[in-house]
C-alpha cells in the first residue's frame, strides 16, 4: 500500500514544482515598471522599448501583437487589466475599445504639437486615443509582371478593374483585416454606397484571393504572386526599399487612410508611468523611431521629419474620412454583410 | 488507514497552516516571511478574512481517523473531510473576487462591495489536492474500485484536473454563444448565427458560387485523415516490416514535417509550387505549362497537412505495427492461408484500434490546423481560421467565434463516435505473456509494393520540401535574391563576448529560450497524465467512464483561439489567477495535447493482454508497482509518442498561445508570425531551422532516454542466426 501514492505524488510535486519557479518568475518585476501592448513591426516596437527604457529608467515588459489581437485581449483582461498601455496599431480597434470604455481619458500636454488628424481621433473618441502616425490606402503592381503581361501602368482605383487585370489583384477580406475595411469604407465614401458596391462587384471579378491579413498582397506582389496588390501605402514602401520589383501607386480618385493610435488602458497597474510614456510617444524624438525600424508611415508630431521613403502626404488626394461613422460597430456590422453578401459569394 | 492517507492530511494541515495561502501582487517583492507561515490561510484568517477560518472544520474532521486508526467508520470521516473541504475552498474561491462579492445576491443580501481577496496560491492549491485525495482514499475504503485506493485517487486527480483546465474555460466562452453583445442571454441570436448561410450553404453543388465553411472543414478533415493513415501505414509496414536500407531515414525524415514550426510548410509550399515558385518556373520553362495559382485553396491545404500530419499517423502506426503477435500470422500460415489472405484477414484485422486512431488524430488535426489554412487556404475557408478572425479580426464578435466553435466540437465528437462504433467490442489483444517467439511476416508484395509507391516518392517531395527551407534560411531573400548570407542566424542568434561573460544580444534568444523552458516542462507532465488516464480507461471498470474518456479528448477538439481566449477569461481573475505567467503557458499545452497521450497509450494498452498485469497482481504486487513494472515497460513506444508529441506541440503551437504570451514568456511561433507578418521570410526560415534542430536532439534524447519496448520476438533479419547456432552441433 504505501507504494501506490508515488505516482500520483511524483505528478503533483512536479506540477507544483512548475508552479513554483514560474509564478516566482513572474512576480520580480520591479518598481517603475510599465506593461505595453506593441501593435506594429518588432523592430519598431524593440526601438521604442530600448529608448523608452534609457530615457526614463522605466521596465518596459512589451508584447508585439497584430491591432486586432491586442483588442480582444485587452477587452478579455478588462475585469482584472494586465497591460498598461497600447501603443500602435490601427485606429478601429482603438476607436472600438473607447466605445466600449475599456481605455483611460487623458490630455497630454503635448496636444498642441500634433498634426490635425491626430487631434481629431482624440476628440472624436472624447479623449480615450490619440493617433501617433498616419498611412494613406494605396496600391501597388510588380512592375516586371506588368512588363510581361503588358498592361500599362495603373494609376486610379478605376484602373484596377481593366479585363487585363483578371485574376490579377490581392487584397485582404475585409471581415479579418482593417486595411481591407478601410478600403471598403473609402470606396464607399468617394463614390457613394451604391456606386461603391457597384465597382467592389466589378473589382471582384479581378481578384484572385481574399487574404487574411491586410499586409499580405504587398509580399504577394514582391514574390510575383499577384501583379497587383491593395494595402497600406507604407507596407508596400517597405517591400520597395527591400528592392523588390514593385511599384507603389497613390490613386487618382483620392484615398482614405489610417490612423495608428495608443490608448491607455482603463484600470492600469501603473497609470503614471503609463502617462508618462504617452506624452513621450508624442514626441518628435521618439516618432523619429518609426523610419529608423524601417515603417514609413506619417508620423503625428508636427515637427517630427518625415522619413524621405514615405509616400508624401501632400502628394496624395486623401479623402475626410469619417471615422466616427465608419469606425462605429453599428455602421460596420451593416457594411460588412452587406459585402459577404452581395460582393464575396457572387460567381466570378 | 494508510500511510499515504496520512501525508495527505498532513499535507492539507500544511498548505493551509505553512505555505502562502495567496498569489503574491506581481508588482511586490515578497519577503520570506511571505512564504512561511504569516502569509498563510490562519493567519489571514485570524487576521480578519474570517472565511477562510471553516476550512478548519473539514481539517478536524480528516484528523478523526488519525486518532482512531482501526475503526470501521474511518471512510465516512475521509468522505466528509474531503467533500466539505473542497466545497468550502471553491465556495469562498468563487464568493469573493477581487473587487468583493462576485455574486449578485450575496451584495444585495451583504451590502457591496463586501471583503476582497487575491488569487490562490500554493498553500490553497495544496490544501484543495490534499481534500481531493483524501476523498478519493475515502472512497477506496468504502469499496470504491476494488477498495485501490491509487485508482480511485488517479480518476479523482484527472477528474479535477480536466474540469479546471478545460470544463471550467471552455463553458466560460461557449457561453458566450447564447449572449448577446451586452452579456444578455439571447438563443434567438444563437440560432441565427448557427443557421447562417455561410457556414451551411450548400452552393458548390448546385452553382459555382461556394459552398459554406462547415462543409469544407469536414471535406478537408476527411481527405487529411485518410491520407494520412494510408502514408503513415505505408511508412510504418516498411519500417517495421521490410528489410528496407535506408530505414532510419526514413524515420527521421517521416518526423521533419511533425517538428516543423507552422507557416514554414505553407511558404515552403509557396515557393515551391505558388506562381513564381521554382517547380512552377520549371514546369514553363520545359513543358511550357502555365504558371498557375492552383496551390492557394483546397490543392494546398491538403498537401501541407498531409505533410504536416503523416508523422502522427505513424507514431500511432508504428506501435500497432510492432505489437502485432506473429503467432497469430503463423497460425494463419499454418493453415495455408497465403500471404495476401493472412494480411486481408489477420493483420489488418489486427491493426483496426491503430487505423481507427491515427484516422482520428488526422481528423481533428485538420479541423484544429491554423497556420497552413491562413498561409494556403486562398479562398477556400475553414472554421479554425474563421474563428481566429470572428475573435480578432474587423468583425470582433466573440458570439459568432463561440458558434462555429460549437460546430467544429460537434465534428471532432462525432468522429469520435464513429470511431467508437466502429471498432465495437473486437478483441485487439496481441501482446501476451505466452511463448511468442515468432518473425513477424514479410509483406505481401502486393502491400509492399503499395507501400513503397506511396511512401518514396512522399519520401522525396518531403525532401524537396525541406532543401527549398535550407536554402531559405542561408540566402538574403527566397524567390528574389540567392545571394548566400549568414544574416538571418546574425540577427536572431547573436552571441557577444563582454566583460561579464556571454552576452546573447540577438532578437530571437528570449522567446527561445522561454519556448524551451515551458516545452521540457510540459512534455514529461503531458506524457504522465495521458499514460495514467490511458490506464485507467482500459484497465479499470468504473461508473462514467465514457463520459470521462469523452472529457479527456475535449480539449483536443477545441480549437487553439477558443482555447486562448476561454484560458484569459476564466483565469485572469481570482480564484485561479495564472495569467501573464508560464505557468498557463504550461498548462494550456499539457491539456491540449495529453488526448495524444490518452490516444496511443490506449492504441498499445488494448494490445498488452490484461493477464500480464494479473500475473503481477496475483504475485502481490499493488497496482501502482505491476504499472511501473510490467505496464510502463510495454508502453514505451506510447511514452516516446507522447513525449515527443507533446515537446514539439509545445515548440510548435500558434493559436492558442498567441493571447497567452507575454513580455517574459514569448514563444517562439508568435515570435516568427510577426516575422512573416512583417515578411521577413529569411528570418522566419532561420529561425524554424534552429527549432528544428532543437527538436532533433530532444527527440533523439526522447528516444535514447526512454528506450526500445523489448518483446520476447526474434526479428526478421536476425532470423538465419538460429539456424546457424542449431548447424554447429
Amino acid at each position: 500500500m504505501n507504494a501506490k501514492k508515488n505516482l500520483v505524488a511524483a505528478t503533483m510535486l512536479a506540477g507544483t514544482m512548475t508552479a513554483l519557479s514560474f509564478v516566482s518568475a513572474g512576480t520580480a518585476q520591479a518598481q517603475g515598471a510599465l506593461v505595453m501592448y506593441c501593435g506594429v513591426q518588432e523592430e519598431w516596437c524593440r526601438a521604442m522599448t530600448t529608448a523608452f527604457e534609457r530615457e526614463t529608467g522605466i521596465k518596459v515588459s512589451m508584447t508585439r501583437k497584430s491591432a486586432g489581437e491586442v483588442y480582444a485581449q485587452v477587452k478579455a483582461e478588462a475585469a482584472n487589466p494586465r497591460a498598461d498601455i497600447w501603443w500602435g496599431g490601427t485606429g478601429d480597434p482603438h476607436m472600438q475599445a473607447a466605445e466600449e470604455g475599456i481605455t483611460e481619458e487623458y490630455k497630454s500636454p503635448k496636444m498642441g504639437d500634433l498634426q490635425d488628424w491626430a487631434v481629431r481621433q482624440w476628440e472624436q473618441s472624447k479623449g480615450r486615443t490619440v493617433g501617433i502616425y498616419s498611412g494613406a490606402l494605396g496600391f501597388g503592381y510588380n512592375t516586371e509582371l506588368a512588363a510581361s503581361n503588358k498592361i500599362g501602368e495603373p494609376k486610379c482605383w478605376a484602373d484596377l478593374l481593366k479585363p487585363e487585370l483578371k485574376d490579377e489583384v490581392q487584397v485582404a477580406d475585409p471581415n479579418s483585416s482593417g486595411t481591407a475595411y478601410t478600403l471598403l469604407a473609402t470606396i464607399v465614401q468617394i463614390m457613394g454606397e451604391d456606386k461603391g458596391f457597384e465597382y467592389l462587384k466589378a473589382l471582384h471579378k479581378n481578384v484572385n484571393q481574399y487574404t487574411k491579413s491586410g499586409a499580405a498582397p504587398a509580399k504577394a506582389m514582391a514574390l510575383g504572386e499577384t501583379t497587383a496588390g491593395i494595402a497600406f501605402m507604407h507596407d508596400i514602401v517597405t517591400m520597395v526599399v527591400d528592392k523588390a520589383p514593385v511599384k507603389v501607386v497613390a490613386p487618382c480618385e483620392g484615398t482614405g487612410y489610417e490612423i495608428g493610435s495608443m490608448s491607455i488602458i482603463k484600470g492600469a497597474k501603473n497609470l503614471d508611468n503609463a502617462k508618462k510614456f504617452y506624452d513621450w510617444a508624442l514626441t518628435a524624438d521618439a516618432q523619429k523611431l518609426g523610419a529608423e525600424a524601417k515603417s514609413y508611415q506619417v508620423p503625428s508630431n508636427k515637427s517630427t521629419p518625415v522619413p524621405p521613403q514615405a509616400p508624401k502626404l501632400s502628394d496624395i488626394k486623401l479623402i475626410n474620412f469619417d471615422f466616427a461613422k465608419y469606425g462605429s460597430s453599428a455602421e460596420r456590422k451593416r457594411l460588412l454583410s452587406k459585402w459577404d453578401n452581395e460582393v464575396k459569394n457572387l460567381p466570378k | 488507514m494508510s500511510r499515504a492517507t496520512l501525508g495527505w492530511i498532513v499535507l492539507g494541515w500544511v498548505g493551509f497552516a505553512l505555505l502562502p495561502w495567496y498569489g503574491f501582487d506581481r508588482t511586490a517583492v515578497p519577503t520570506l516571511a511571505d512564504y512561511f507561515v504569516s502569509g498563510s490561510a490562519l493567519i489571514h484568517g485570524i487576521k480578519g478574512a474570517w472565511w477562510l477560518l471553516p476550512i478548519l472544520i473539514p481539517l478536524c474532521l480528516g484528523l478523526v481517523p488519525v486518532i482512531r486508526p482501526l475503526a470501521q467508520t474511518n471512510g465516512g470521516w475521509l468522505i466528509a473531510s474531503g467533500l466539505l473541504g473542497l466545497a468550502l475552498v471553491i465556495l469562498q474561491g468563487f464568493a469573493i473576487g477581487l473587487n468583493g462579492w462576485t455574486f449578485d445576491i450575496l451584495r444585495a443580501s451583504f451590502g457591496a462591495p463586501g471583503p476582497s481577496q487575491a488569487g490562490m496560491g500554493y498553500g490553497a492549491a495544496l490544501t484543495a489536492t490534499a481534500f481531493l485525495i483524501i476523498l478519493c482514499h475515502g472512497l477506496a475504503a468504502r469499496g470504491w474500485c476494488r477498495g485501490d485506493a491509487f485508482v480511485t485517487s488517479s480518476i479523482g486527480v484527472v477528474i479535477a484536473l480536466i474540469v479546471v483546465f478545460v470544463f471550467f474555460p471552455v463553458t466560460t466562452i461557449l457561453a458566450s454563444a447564447f449572449a448577446d453583445n451586452d452579456g444578455n442571454f439571447a438563443p434567438y441570436e444563437f440560432l441565427v448565427k448557427f443557421l447562417d448561410r455561410s457556414i451551411w450553404g450548400l452552393d458548390c453543388l448546385s452553382s459555382d458560387l461556394r459552398c459554406g465553411v462547415a462543409w469544407n472543414t469536414l471535406f478537408l478533415g476527411l481527405l487529411v485523415g485518410v491520407g494520412t493513415t494510408a502514408l503513415g501505414l505505408a511508412f510504418a509496414l516498411i519500417a517495421t516490416r521490410t528489410d528496407f536500407r535506408f530505414k532510419k531515414l526514413l524515420r527521421v525524415m517521416s518526423v521533419l514535417p511533425i517538428i516543423t514550426p507552422p507557416f514554414v510548410i505553407g511558404l515552403a509550399l509557396i515557393l515551391l509550387f505558388g506562381r513564381s515558385g521554382a517547380l512552377s518556373a520549371v514546369l514553363w520553362d520545359w513543358f511550357g505549362v502555365p504558371r498557375s495559382r492552383w496551390i492557394y485553396g483546397l490543392p494546398g491545404v491538403l498537401i501541407a497537412q498531409l505533410l504536416a500530419f503523416t508523422p502522427i499517423a505513424f507514431l500511432v502506426l508504428i506501435g500497432v505495427v510492432q505489437g502485432i503477435s506473429p503467432t497469430l500470422e503463423e497460425a494463419s500460415q499454418t493453415l495455408r492461408a497465403k500471404s495476401w489472405t493472412t494480411f486481408w484477414t489477420v493483420t489488418l484485422p489486427l491493426m483496426r484500434p491503430g487505423l481507427a486512431n491515427a484516422f482520428l488524430l488526422g481528423f481533428v488535426e485538420s479541423l484544429a490546423d491554423f497556420g497552413n489554412p491562413l498561409v494556403l487556404g486562398g479562398n477556400y475557408e475553414v472554421l479554425s481560421t474563421k474563428i481566429f478572425f470572428a475573435v480578432v479580426g474587423a468583425q470582433q464578435d466573440q458570439g459568432r467565434a463561440a458558434v462555429l466553435s460549437i460546430i467544429l466540437l460537434a465534428f471532432t465528437l462525432g468522429a469520435f463516435w464513429l470511431q467508437h462504433a466502429w471498432l465495437g467490442k473486437k478483441v485487439y489483444t496481441t501482446v501476451t505473456g505466452k511463448g511468442d517467439a515468432g518473425i513477424p511476416l514479410p509483406l505481401p508484395r502486393r502491400v509492399a509494393l503499395a507501400s513503397y509507391l506511396t511512401a518514396l516518392p512522399w519520401a522525396i517531395f518531403t525532401v524537396a520540401v525541406y532543401a527549398i527551407i535550407l536554402v531559405g534560411a542561408f540566402v538574403r531573400s527566397m524567390g528574389r535574391d540567392y545571394t548566400p548570407t549568414f544574416e538571418h542566424f546574425l540577427t536572431a542568434f547573436r552571441v557577444e563576448r563582454s566583460g561579464s561573460g556571454l552576452y546573447f544580444s540577438g532578437s530571437a534568444w528570449d522567446s527561445f529560450f522561454a519556448t524551451v523552458k515551458v516545452a521540457a516542462l510540459s512534455a514529461p507532465l503531458t506524457a504522465a497524465i495521458g499514460l495514467l488516464t490511458a490506464y485507467l480507461l482500459t484497465r479499470q471498470r468504473f461508473s462514467g467512464q465514457r463520459a470521462f474518456e469523452f472529457g479527456t479528448l475535449l480539449s483536443f477538439a477545441i480549437p487553439g483561439t477558443v482555447v486562448g481566449v476561454s484560458y484569459i477569461l476564466a483565469f485572469n481573475v481570482p480564484p485561479i489567477e495564472i495569467t501573464g505567467t508560464g505557468f498557463i503557458l504550461v498548462m494550456c499545452f499539457v491539456f491540449r495535447n495529453m488526448p495524444v497521450g490518452v490516444r496511443s497509450g490506449i492504441a498499445t494498452l488494448s494490445q498488452i493482454d490484461k493477464s500480464l498485469d494479473e500475473a503481477s497482481l496475483t504475485l502481490g504486487a499493488g497496482s501502482s508497482t505491476t504499472m511501473r513494472r510490467v505496464v510502463l515497460p510495454l508502453l514505451r513506444p506510447a511514452i516516446v509518442a507522447s513525449l515527443v508529441y507533446s515537446f514539439v506541440r509545445a515548440m510548435t503551437a500558434v493559436s492558442a498561445v498567441i493571447f497567452l504570451v507575454t513580455a517574459e514568456y514569448n514563444m517562439a511561433t508568435t515570435y516568427i508570425v510577426g516575422r512573416v507578418e512583417a515578411g521577413e521570410f529569411g528570418l522566419a526560415i532561420a529561425y524554424s531551422t534552429v527549432l528544428i534542430l532543437v527538436m532533433l536532439v530532444a527527440i533523439v534524447a526522447i528516444q535514447l532516454a526512454v528506450g526500445e519496448r523489448r518483446l520476447g520476438r526474434r526479428s526478421a533479419s536476425a532470423a538465419p542466426s538460429p539456424v546457424a547456432v542449431q548447424a554447429i552441433p
